[in-house]
């Protein structure tokens, strides 16, 4: 494992991956999204394949992380609060070696170790059991204070949708986490602007968003969610931030990569048929 | 009249001496800390301290995630509050993947007095008791409430822990020891047994010399651990004396009662009485005046007693 300040070597000393081979790996994950759901013949593909550039970046360029021991006690942490989009996190564990590739195959089946939300008793690497959303933040807050009592180095990062965003104790651990001055912690909120209602300005409209986040005491950062550059230096410029959380608020696409899911909020929890996955794994070649 | 003691003032210096003895140990709040009495602790280590404000859902939310990296919370506020308003936070957080939170509720049951319906938590112990995996105790005074929290932090798994706001008498001596899922036998008796926790353990005592007085003869329970249950205290309680009354300061559904219930039907079915809270709230009032008028006096157990022996087949 690399020192502690060269945050960019990643799993277990292997180098972190350029921007084009990020680009390759992000259509690998999107095809076992894809695949994996429509065996299960039920799941989210709407939130998982939105969030696939946040979490490719996260674990093959900036977290410092082992997949040969996942209980490494200076890990960077990376909490996935929308459980819902499990499928995205099990199938990066898998490419990073947690777990093996083909065992993607068993998601949602009964005994398997890819329970339909993620399970922390189960999974190597899952570091949060979650599916009721809003707990994540509050979670992660206890993470981040347990490593400034350990006077430990390493970062904790929590994914959140933006319709998760509606649940009130998001805002209690908002409010928390910037009183506990973590710095610590960075949120990353998939702002695909969907939720299983419709577009989240219809169904609870949460503009002014990043306003709402820098009031409650956060260092808010904008990006493409699906441009690597530009997570990449929002990432970078998160960890510098002192004395505050950092939130990056990623403006993503729900489905983000096949044509017949983009923005179509039916496909937020329902599985493509067999003909349609095969459609999209064509347009993911 | 025997002396009275805090159970809150047992758990806050307790907390205070586990801080001493183990840096892991870390504790928080909702605002409430003069009233848990955790403020032993945080006058202390106030780095170790962290006070959530009124939000109970973000307050067991952090502690699960301190756990999750190794630390021993211990998360205290009224019982109403906690498991009351953050059932599927504790459930999600806590409960499923089994950490080790130490959730220390304080102002359970009725005897919260002129506060009133709204502070009265009389649901917590069915709640509670309903989460796979947690530990569910009610010590019965201060002796027993420094051995429960000095064991929960040295046993690995999520706990409730549920206090109560009066002073109570002492009714363990300084030779008891806790232990987990075992009830302790308070008095021996042959005609009927009466299982109780909490304040109405006292009441219980003060039955069962009232009832010696009629020549009725009552075993007295200690049933501090509601969960993992002490099975077998409670099905050699209906062997031996053939009738069970339960007092417990909570409602009727889904308490002490229900889980007695269910143990003895299943193993060794008698005559069953409840002294428990009716399928009701109830008002402010003084603690005595509401412990008289929801039915958890000791007379109330005694005429209980009658009742269930009656019941016994001939």
């Amino acid at each position: 494992m690399e020192e502690s300040g060269d945050r960019l070597k990643v799993n277990a000393g292997a180098k972190a991956l350029s921007v084009a081979e990020m680009e390759s790996m992000a259509k690998k994950l999107r095809r076992h999204i894809v695949t994996m759901i429509g065996k299960a013949g039920s799941g989210h593909p709407g939130g998982s394949l939105s969030a696939v550039e946040i979490v490719t970046t996260l674990y093959f360029h900036v977290m410092r992380h082992n997949p040969q021991d996942p209980r490494w006690p200076d890990r960077d942490r990376f909490i996935l609060s929308k459980g819902h989009a499990a499928p995205v996190l099990y199938a990066t564990l898998a490419e990073c070696g947690y777990i093996p590739v083909e065992e993607l195959s068993t998601l949602r089946q009964l005994d398997s170790r890819l329970q339909g939300h993620t399970d922390s008793n189960l999974t190597p690497g899952v570091e949060m059991s979650a599916g009721s959303l809003g707990q994540g933040l509050s979670f992660s807050i206890g993470a981040a204070i347990a490593a400034r009592l350990n006077s430990q180095q390493h970062t904790v990062y929590v994914l959140l949708g933006d319709g998760e965003c509606d649940e009130g104790q998001v805002w209690e651990a908002a409010m928390s986490a910037n009183h506990f001055k973590l710095d610590n912690l960075v949120a990353i909120v998939d702002r695909n602007e969907q939720q299983i209602d419709g577009w989240t300005c219809d169904v609870m409209d949460l503009e002014p968003f990043g306003s709402k986040w820098q009031s409650f005491g956060w260092h808010v950062i904008e990006v493409d969610g699906h441009d690597f550059a530009q997570l990449i230096e929002a990432f970078e410029k998160a960890k510098s931030v002192k004395g505050q959380p950092a939130v990056i608020i990623a403006h993503t696409t729900k489905g983000k990569g096949v044509s017949f899911m983009e923005n179509n909020p039916d496909f937020h929890g329902r599985a493509p048929s067999a003909e349609q996955v095969e459609l999209a794994l064509k347009e993911l070649q | 009249m025997d002396r009275s003691v805090s159970l809150r003032e047992a758990y806050g210096k307790t907390l205070l001496e586990l801080g001493r003895e183990n840096p892991d140990i870390v504790v928080l709040d909702a605002d409430l800390c003069r009233s848990t009495m955790t403020y032993h602790f945080s006058a202390e280590f106030p780095d170790r301290a962290f006070d959530c404000g009124i939000a109970e859902q973000n307050m067991v939310g952090i502690a699960a995630g301190l756990a999750a990296s190794g630390k021993v919370p211990f998360a205290s506020t009224f019982a109403v509050f906690v498991p009351g308003r953050c059932f599927d936070q504790i459930r999600m957080s806590i409960a499923q993947p089994r950490l080790n939170v130490k959730l220390v509720s304080t102002h359970g049951g009725i005897t919260v007095g002129e506060d009133g319906t709204s502070h009265q938590s009389i649901e917590d112990l069915a709640l509670a008791c309903a989460l796979p995996g947690f530990s569910v105790i009610v010590p019965a005074d201060a002796i027993e409430t420094a051995q429960v929290v000095r064991f929960a932090a040295s046993n690995h798994g999520p706990f409730y822990i549920r206090l109560c706001r009066p002073a109570l008498p002492l009714v363990c001596d300084d030779s008891y020891r806790f232990e987990l899922g075992k009830a302790a036998v308070l008095r021996q008796g042959t005609d009927a047994t009466i299982i109780a926790i909490g304040v109405m353990v006292t009441a219980a005592l003060e039955a069962a010399d009232n009832l010696k007085r009629e020549g009725i003869d009552c075993r007295v329970l200690n049933m501090s651990t509601l969960k993992p249950v002490d099975e077998s205290a409670i099905i050699k309680a209906a062997v031996d004396t053939g009738a069970i009354v339960t007092a417990e300061e909570h409602l009727e559904n889904g308490g002490l009662g229900s889980i007695v219930a269910r143990v003895v039907a299943g193993n060794h079915p008698a005559p069953l009485d409840f002294v428990a809270i009716k399928d009701t709230y109830a008002s402010s009032g003084k603690p005595a005046e509401l412990l008289e008028r929801y039915g958890l006096t000791a007379r109330d157990i005694e005429k209980a007693v009658r009742a269930v022996i009656k019941r016994k087949p001939k």
